[in-house]
């Protein structure tokens, strides 16, 4: 029975960890309001709730970054308190967090060692680190060289290091926050295989996510958060996915949007053979060839940071365009000013919303008028119009049902959501002719994110040609008529909607022709 | 004549002088490298070198005990550190604007401590040069390498044991780690806080002991103002030796060889302007920054304050 006891680490079980009317408050929010919540050896809890849900908050608290306002927390049915990581780490607990916590310029074995006392006192032992690492690599079939540097790893296999040093560390229990995030179908598979033979070893983990499809596939239990007060647990075998969305959001989901029948028209907007640097002085993008025509939706897939933001900012005039030519509408925009593409009716939904997207110190009414300030009604003379433009304000507020106290708020104090729909606002009142959407729902709940996407759709019914570009793979096709995949600066193929599936586009995200 | 300058007795004064004269920027250069691999950029140094160049010499004076004088440099230089943590790690500052301030509290108060203690520039006698039997006697060598007083060679040592601690010690660990990503630091457990206060207290030591090296065993007095911008060129120096013990130890040699050459120049009564010759080290850092900085890659946690998301 003792050796039943062990994980193969050698480490002891935790056999259950329960939490208890966990009340968090911050100012002016309240994170969580009396959350019970427990996870047991050898099962996959799956945490789910959009955004703002207090998932996060929740598991900061029992991996001591935060601290309950009320509540308890029980291991195996004694009362802890877990005021630090320190403290969490020496019950047992470790957290790979959705941001990886790993030291670029450090080796894999300086990451793992970092913050544990050293058998030699204080000089480090590395070498008997890195001797350790291959023996729980090998014993957790993760496949891992301790003498690498982090940033010559793939975020797969840098999300592999944060599994062995919470292992490192003795983790019994495992949080997951949002582990799939940035990862391909591949990786996700992958990392799947890991936490189903660690849950077989004995492990608990705790598998945060906010994907339906991958919180049915893996987990044992369900928990749903919403506005950070628990809705209930299931067994996840005897729940749906749209059960699961419904008591996400408090309502009903529609899941597929409509996408309407459109009739495709002419070329809107061509790539031809561009070529361009990326901040690092890398290729950015090595020829890349592309059109979108009016009333279609050209989704571009990939995993971050094969190109996308590159062929964004060619496209806006942002980025330097060192070879082939970009044309909108029949006319050659290469390496214009962003001024004048966008005066030919481009309209751009960046990246990142917050620094691209926006200046958060102005009001929404500002925000509003970015693009456009210098026109008519707005200003005149290079005097501002006010009344014009807080008309126009109120009316996207309206029309775009935007959530804020007034249109004199600073935008940098409304929700994510909402500030995307300011930009959204922004951008798709001009009735542009093109618009180039940038990831334009990460980040968001999937009220927001519903709203958005339908959003894109109307234009797309009226004509526009919009260029999607996701590291989200169900938007990707959810949304496109054709999907274009790129792959470290190329287009890996274009492929119609009708013909792709996950698997075959995660190949060719992988660089890998099927 | 600039035939001169390439006799064999001057050639081993400029050497002799530019190890001598590189004893400031290495203690104060090496605190700073400390500093900024943990992720602080401390612009006060040259007002902590001030004060403990003058805490040393009046101390010195007043006691005649040299390990004293050196002591409570050392121990000001602390102080002026414990100031400088408290202000970056708990309230957060501007590093850039609050190191200008601390190097104006330095600069105003020596001075300030100056006219009301002493008045006027008076002498005090220094570490000796340290004689080594057999070495010291070897002609060319031994006056260049083993003539010096005990604060040059200490500079020297200090080298090899910060690279050794930055590299091989698991302190030096989490100070890379805290510089770097002081949120991954954070979430194993490291004190991002208590490291930085280590580093920029040990940062002020060090520049208390490069005021100290000046007044005490160097140039043996105190002016106001006497650092002449020596605490800037050293954080300067961290750039230029990419963040390195190894590489601070060649640009406070380069720096200190021409500053040797351009004495040797004016005292030579080589038709050079002497301005100009002033000028040669400063030119010569500034187009050395400007030509290596972009190579290297600063710790990406320089200057920023650490605090915990929300």
């Amino acid at each position: 029975m003792t050796e039943s006891n062990k994980l193969p680490s050698g480490r002891s079980r935790i056999d259950s960890l329960e939490m208890r009317g966990i009340t968090k408050r911050f100012p002016g929010v309240l994170a969580n309001y009396k959350v019970d919540f427990d996870v047991k050896s050898g099962e996959v809890h799956a945490l789910l709730g959009v955004n703002g849900a207090g998932k996060s908050t929740l598991m900061k608290i029992l991996y001591g970054l935060y601290h309950p306002d009320e509540g308890e927390i029980l291991l195996n049915g004694k009362p802890v308190t877990i005021s630090s990581p320190k403290d969490s780490i020496h019950l047992g607990i470790g957290m790979i967090h959705q941001h990886f916590m790993l030291v670029q310029t450090l080796t894999v074995a300086e990451n793992v060692a970092l913050g544990l006392p050293s058998s030699r006192g204080a000089l480090t032992d590395l070498d008997r680190v890195s001797k350790r690492i291959l023996e729980l690599a090998d014993i957790y079939n993760l496949k891992i060289d301790p003498s690498a540097y982090i940033w010559q790893l793939s975020v797969g296999q840098q999300q592999r290091v944060e599994i062995i040093k919470a292992l490192y560390r003795g983790a019994a229990l495992l949080i997951l926050d949002e582990p799939t995030a940035v990862l391909t179908p591949q990786e996700v598979d992958e990392l799947f295989v890991i936490m189903r033979q660690m849950v077989k070893d004995g492990h608990a983990l705790i598998f945060i996510s906010h994907k339906l499809h991958e919180v049915v596939e893996i987990s044992h239990r369900v928990t749903v958060l919403r506005d950070g007060r628990k809705i209930g647990t299931r067994l996840t075998s005897e729940t749906t996915k749209q059960d699961l969305a419904n008591w996400m959001v408090g309502r009903e989901v529609g899941f597929v949007p409509d996408r309407g029948k459109v009739e495709i028209g002419e070329i809107r907007l061509k790539l031809e053979r561009v070529v361009c640097g990326s901040d690092r002085g890398t290729p950015g993008l090595r020829g890349v060839s592309l059109d979108v025509h009016s009333g279609e939706i050209l989704g571009v897939a990939g995993v971050s940071g094969n190109g996308q933001r590159e062929l964004a900012e060619t496209i806006t005039g942002l980025r330097k365009v060192t070879g082939g030519k970009v044309f909108l509408e029949g006319k050659e925009i290469t390496n214009l000013a962003p001024g004048e593409i966008t005066d030919r009716m481009l309209s751009y939904i960046p990246e990142e919303r917050m620094r691209d997207g926006m200046i958060k110190d102005f009001t929404v009414a500002e925000n509003m008028i970015l693009r456009e300030h210098h026109k008519l009604p707005y200003s005149r003379y290079g005097f501002l119009n006010l009344r014009g433009i807080s008309k126009h304000a109120d009316d996207l507020i309206k029309q775009f049902r935007v959530k804020t106290p007034s249109q004199e708020t600073h935008a940098k104090n409304l929700s994510g959501g909402n500030i995307q729909k300011v930009v959204l606002a922004r951008e798709i009142s001009r009735n542009p002719h093109v618009i180039i959407a940038a990831q334009p729902t990460r980040g968001l709940d999937i009220g927001a994110t519903e709203y958005v996407r339908e959003q894109l759709l109307v234009e797309r019914r009226k004509g526009a040609a919009i260029m999607l570009i996701s590291e989200d793979l169900d938007e990707i096709l959810a949304l496109s008529d054709r999907i274009a995949v790129i792959y470290e600066g190329q287009i890996m193929d274009i492929v119609p909607r009708a013909t792709a599936t996950p698997e075959k586009l995660g190949l060719l995200m992988a660089g890998v022709h099927p | 004549m600039i035939s001169d300058l390439f006799s064999v007795t001057v050639l081993v004064g400029i050497l002799a002088s530019g190890i001598r004269l590189a004893t400031p920027y290495l203690y104060a250069a090496i605190g700073e490298t400390f500093s900024q691999r943990s992720g602080v950029l401390n612009l006060g140094v040259e007002g902590q070198m001030l004060l403990g160049a003058f805490a040393a010499f009046y101390v010195t004076l007043t006691t005649g005990n040299l390990w004293l004088g050196l002591m409570t440099a050392m121990l000001v230089g602390a102080l002026m550190g414990l100031a400088m943590a408290y202000v970056t790690v708990n309230l957060q500052a501007q590093q850039g604007i609050s190191g200008i301030g601390f190097y104006l509290f330095g600069l105003g108060m020596s001075d300030l401590l100056f006219q009301k203690l002493m008045g006027t520039v008076e002498t005090v006698k220094g570490f000796p040069k340290i004689h080594i039997p057999g070495l010291s006697d070897i002609p060319g060598i031994g006056e260049i390498f083993f003539s010096q007083n005990i604060l040059v060679y200490g500079a020297y040592l200090l080298v090899p044991i910060a690279w050794f601690v930055l590299n091989k010690t698991t302190l030096g660990l989490k100070i890379r780690s805290v510089g770097e990503n002081p949120d991954a630091a954070d979430s194993l457990g490291v004190n991002v806080g208590r490291i930085r206060y280590f580093t920029i207290i040990l940062g002020g030591i060090l520049s208390g002991v490069a005021g100290a090296s000046l007044s005490i065993a160097l140039l043996n007095v105190f002016q106001q103002n006497m650092t002449s911008g020596q605490g800037f060129i050293a954080v300067a120096l961290v750039y230029f030796g990419a963040w390195r013990p190894t590489g601070v130890l060649g640009g406070a040699l380069l720096f200190s060889l021409i500053n040797a050459l351009q004495l040797w120049v004016q005292v030579l009564n080589i038709p050079v302007p002497s301005e100009i010759a002033v000028m040669m080290p400063y030119v010569l850092t500034i187009l050395v920054l400007v030509t290596s900085v972009s190579k290297v890659r600063a710790p990406s946690a320089l200057s920023k304050p650490f605090e915990r998301e929300n």
